[in-house]
């Protein structure tokens, strides 16, 4: 690990760390057991992704290492070294969402929004290993993601929609199509 | 935005000035507008109605600022039912504006004027919309009213439509341009505002993506986990496992020596379990290091006065409260005995029972607290940041727990990370404002999610008996229910006790309802559908059974009951309405394939409920195999609550309930002994995942009936209409929840 030295800060050992996050290298001094996900939100600031649990079975803390989805809950500063890492607010610009964000938000898939950063990033690597996933591909994929609120159709509907945009602005054949039909309404019986 | 109206409003208290100065003084500052409306006294207590718009008590939902922007209040607060959306469309459709000028913003605590801010009981809706759009109405003729004076037309030949007034000419003005004008316009009489025909809407009907979806898709701050102040230190708050012990020591001084501690110390508290009970606080440079040392923290308990709660002993309880009818008689209509005495009667009697669940939000419990204490003869104020269901409460609350001045506390609302009844107490936000004062600094207090599992208001467990009769003829001539829920304090807990308009007890001739109670201190509180989530398992899978006694179609004996179409209160949105059941019932039957044939293992269950204002039936389609594995492909819903306003957010409503009680059926369960919460994470308190996740389709019978809530009705049905499905494919009732506790997985 570079540049990482223990510092005594009255009694209690913090250390150096200069990791790599969302393309900026960032320094701070965080307790070695520190898990990135509080190093992310308590010291850098990056709030974007969410506590849940704490033991990695929510998901909700869901970033990038390399471009693998971690739970940054149980990944200790310590253990991150030279890994790039990519949280929610680094995926994209803002002003030019990835497309996930954006059928996320096309098909309002969110209702209390709480894991929805956290399922994004999972999503968003497995579209690049998996650009055409089918409903298992999806499914066991996101199957360490929880939504309490219960928004799990929607998130299939706009992976596959993502899919899809992704495979034709590269000239491929349309991907997957998801079969989550939109509430009709009926005329009053 | 926000900082103008503040203190344009205290100026405005301070000085008693004239509505119209008061315009003058937002037109002049803000160079846009405020416009302001009084409320209907339908919707609350006449008493606590602001009347006069621009004295002390205004009310201010709307401005415009000249580029055209419209910004608009959402003060109730936002938990992911949809309402930080579904207001807001309600005021700008009766403005006349384009959604997308419509920037909306969550507003400050001030009752005096935004009126009732709280959320629960999926009443947002239906108590707002005459309000709200009335609030946009307002607003629209003030616009109308500076055109006509600008174009010099009369206003009967002006519309807004489309952020423009417009006349039959093509003339027009921009909302934008007309901003400085209108704020000079009379506000106009309440009672002679018309409202659109709904035939006009343009944004009520539509399906429109929540208004926070940005921020939540690219990870911004929303929530309460995520407020952030100036010189702020975090803090963790260990209280008894025992429900209501209290801490007399503990290794203070390890714990003040660990990383990032910044002190440590014994909290006396009130007792009140809603505000603030006896506990240990940590305070840090981070959640982690409070977290970490919290794992290290060994306190003595004093549990003289703590819950001695047993699920074993509740269970063993039941059972001879079972033996016989219950002590307390809730209906009793016609005669049962007859039914029940007849040879020539079909007779079955079943026991079902369910548990204590947890909220499980997310978001777990939190708040950011700041006490000041006052100098130079100021008196102390606190600031909080909370994610809650009930802002206007919190200013009270501390009032009484802390000595502080209800007007010295700024409540400000955050989103919230679910909730489904939990965050409507104040304790977590006590807990901070008692850390803060301790140590002099703003505290964000973040509770573990052990914390957040053993410290919630449960759903409450509870046991029945129903025994019902059928005739020769396959109708349901009896009907004899005993319920065992949980008391406190002489009580039913939340959720425990049954009323006479439950269904299905207006519907049957001869019916009896009885209730019996045990006396606990586990605390309990509203969970999505209180009553409700529990009752329609045992009536509807009931009904089932009795179906299946009288070897009649589930759907043809389900509708007998509902019988002819009639409503049981006349124009009372709280009443069951047996045309619009029924209406519901046979759309899911139908959507559904009711009747198709299944291959073998499969099948399909029905349920209706109604709750909430809302009448709903689904539709389940499962399999089983012979080791109770279960899966369920669909489930189809008809939902009646009258006109929808935002189709996608309701859709997602619906579907989220069904995921929601599908979730809870299959395998969560809390138990306690000795006062202990015995589950500690999602390890040992499981939850859907994508996998056993099933399609959902939602239809909705959009009545002429006023329009009302659909946070929590769509969860009831779903429970009995899993369970008749597993009895059609496999045989096999279910009779208790969680369905893993009779071997099911999936």
């Amino acid at each position: 690990m570079m540049g990482n030295w223990t510092l005594n800060n009255g009694g209690n050992s913090v250390a150096k760390y200069s990791l790599m996050v969302n393309g900026t290298r960032r320094q701070f001094e965080a307790e070695p057991e520190m898990p990135l996900l509080w190093a992310l939100r308590d010291v850098m600031g990056l709030i974007g992704t969410k506590y849940g649990c704490g033991i990695s079975l929510c998901g909700a803390c869901t970033v990038h290492m390399d471009g693998t989805p971690v739970r940054s809950c149980t990944v200790r500063v310590s253990d991150v070294g030279e890994a790039e890492i990519t949280t929610i607010e680094g995926l994209a610009d803002p002003r030019n969402l990835h497309t996930l964000q954006q059928a996320w938000i096309d098909l309002d898939v969110a209702q209390c929004g709480y894991c929805q950063a956290g399922q994004i990033m999972t999503a968003a690597a497995l579209l690049a290993d998996k650009p055409n996933p089918s409903d298992a591909d999806i499914d066991a994929a996101m199957a360490g993601n929880y939504c309490r609120c219960g928004t799990y159709v929607r998130v299939r509907a706009a992976i596959h929609r993502a899919a899809g945009q992704m495979a034709s602005a590269q000239g491929l054949p349309a991907a997957t199509v998801g079969h989550w039909e939109p509430a009709r309404t009926e005329a009053q019986s | 935005m926000s900082t103008l109206i503040e203190e344009v409003t205290r100026a405005v208290k301070q000085q008693g000035l004239s509505r119209r100065n008061f315009l003058k003084l937002t037109g002049v500052a803000g160079g846009g507008m405020v416009l302001a409306a009084t409320l209907p006294s339908a919707a609350f207590g006449a008493d606590d109605l602001p009347t006069l718009v621009g004295s002390a008590e205004l009310n201010a939902f709307v401005q415009i600022a000249s580029d055209g922007t419209i910004t608009i209040y959402s003060a109730n607060p936002e938990m992911g039912q949809g309402i930080k959306t579904a207001l807001p469309m309600m005021i700008a459709e009766e403005m006349g504006a384009n959604w997308d000028d419509v920037v909306v913003e969550q507003s400050p605590i001030d009752t005096a004027r935004f009126g009732y801010q709280w959320t629960g009981g999926s009443a947002v809706v239906s108590s707002n919309y005459e309000r709200m759009r009335k609030l946009g109405a307002s607003a629209r003729e003030m616009l109308i009213g500076a055109a006509s004076e600008a174009m010099e037309l009369p206003r009967e030949e002006l519309r807004a439509a489309n952020s423009e007034v417009v006349h039959g000419s093509g003339k027009k003005l921009s909302f934008g341009d007309l901003a400085a004008l209108a704020v000079r316009q009379p506000v106009p009489d309440e009672s002679k505002l018309q409202l659109r025909d709904p035939s006009e809407f343009t944004i009520i009907g539509k399906s429109i993506s929540g208004v926070d979806n940005l921020q939540i898709v690219t990870g911004d701050a929303l929530y309460g986990m995520d407020v952030k102040v100036p010189g702020m230190v975090f803090g963790a708050y260990q209280k008894c496992p025992a429900i209501g012990g209290k801490a007399v020591s503990a290794n203070l001084a390890v714990i003040k020596a660990m990383p990032g501690v910044l002190d440590a110390f014994i909290v006396e508290g009130n007792g009140r379990v809603d505000q603030l009970l006896s506990g240990v606080a940590i305070v840090g440079t981070s959640t982690w290091a409070v977290f970490n040392a919290k794992g290290r923290l060994e306190v003595k308990w004093d549990e003289s006065g703590a819950s001695k709660d047993s699920w074993t002993e509740m269970v063993a309880n039941a059972d001879r409260f079972l033996q016989g009818p219950g002590k307390t008689q809730v209906v009793n209509n016609g005669d049962i005995a007859s039914g029940f005495s007849n040879s020539s009667n079909k007779i079955i009697e079943s026991r079902y029972e369910y548990p204590f669940v947890s909220h499980l939000c997310l978001e777990p419990m939190n708040c950011t607290a700041s006490f000041v204490k006052g100098t130079g003869g100021e008196a102390d104020s606190v600031e909080v940041w909370a994610p809650t269901q009930g802002p206007m409460g919190i200013a009270p609350t501390l009032e009484s727990l802390f000595g502080v001045a209800k007007d010295r506390v700024v409540t400000n609302q955050t989103r919230m990370g679910g909730s489904f009844g939990r965050r409507t107490s104040a304790e977590y936000v006590c807990e901070a404002v008692a850390m803060s004062r301790h140590v002099g600094k703003p505290v964000k207090l973040t509770w573990t999610r052990q914390d957040d599992l053993h410290h919630d208001y449960f759903r409450a467990g509870g046991f029945q008996s129903v025994r019902g009769a059928v005739d020769e003829k396959g109708r349901l001539v009896a009907w004899d229910q005993h319920a065992v829920g949980m008391e406190a304090n002489g009580r039913p807990v939340f959720g425990s006790g049954f009323r006479q308009t439950e269904f299905p007890f207006l519907n049957l001739k001869n019916a009896r309802g009885t209730l019996s109670l045990m006396e606990i201190d586990t605390p309990c509180g509203a969970w999505r559908a209180p009553g409700a989530n529990t009752h329609a398992f045992v009536v509807q899978s009931f009904i089932h059974e009795l179906a299946h006694l009288a070897g009649r179609d589930h759907l043809e004996f389900l509708l007998e009951i509902m019988g002819e179409p009639r409503w049981f209160k006349e124009g009372s949105a709280g009443a069951l309405n047996t045309g619009r059941a029924a209406g519901t019932i046979r759309l899911a039957a139908e959507k559904a394939g009711w009747g198709k044939t299944l291959p073998e293992g499969r099948g399909l269950g029905l349920a209706f409920h109604f709750s909430h204002a809302a009448h709903v039936a689904e539709v389940a389609e499962v399999s089983v195999d012979a080791n109770r594995k279960l899966t369920v492909h669909k489930v189809t819903a008809a939902v009646d609550v009258g006109p929808i306003m935002n189709p996608s957010g309701a859709e997602n409503q619906v579907q989220g309930a069904i995921i929601d009680g599908l979730s809870t059926m299959l395998g969560q369960k809390i138990t306690m002994e000795q006062g202990r919460i015995q589950q500690d994470n999602l390890d040992e308190y499981p939850v859907l995942r994508f996998p056993a996740s099933p399609d959902v389709a939602v239809h909705f019978i959009e009545s002429d009936f006023s329009p009302t809530g659909l946070g929590e009705p769509g969860l009831p049905p779903l429970a009995p209409a899993i369970g008749n499905a597993i009895f059609a494919a496999s045989g096999y009732r279910v009779r208790t929840m969680p369905i893993s506790d009779e071997g099911f997985t999936v």
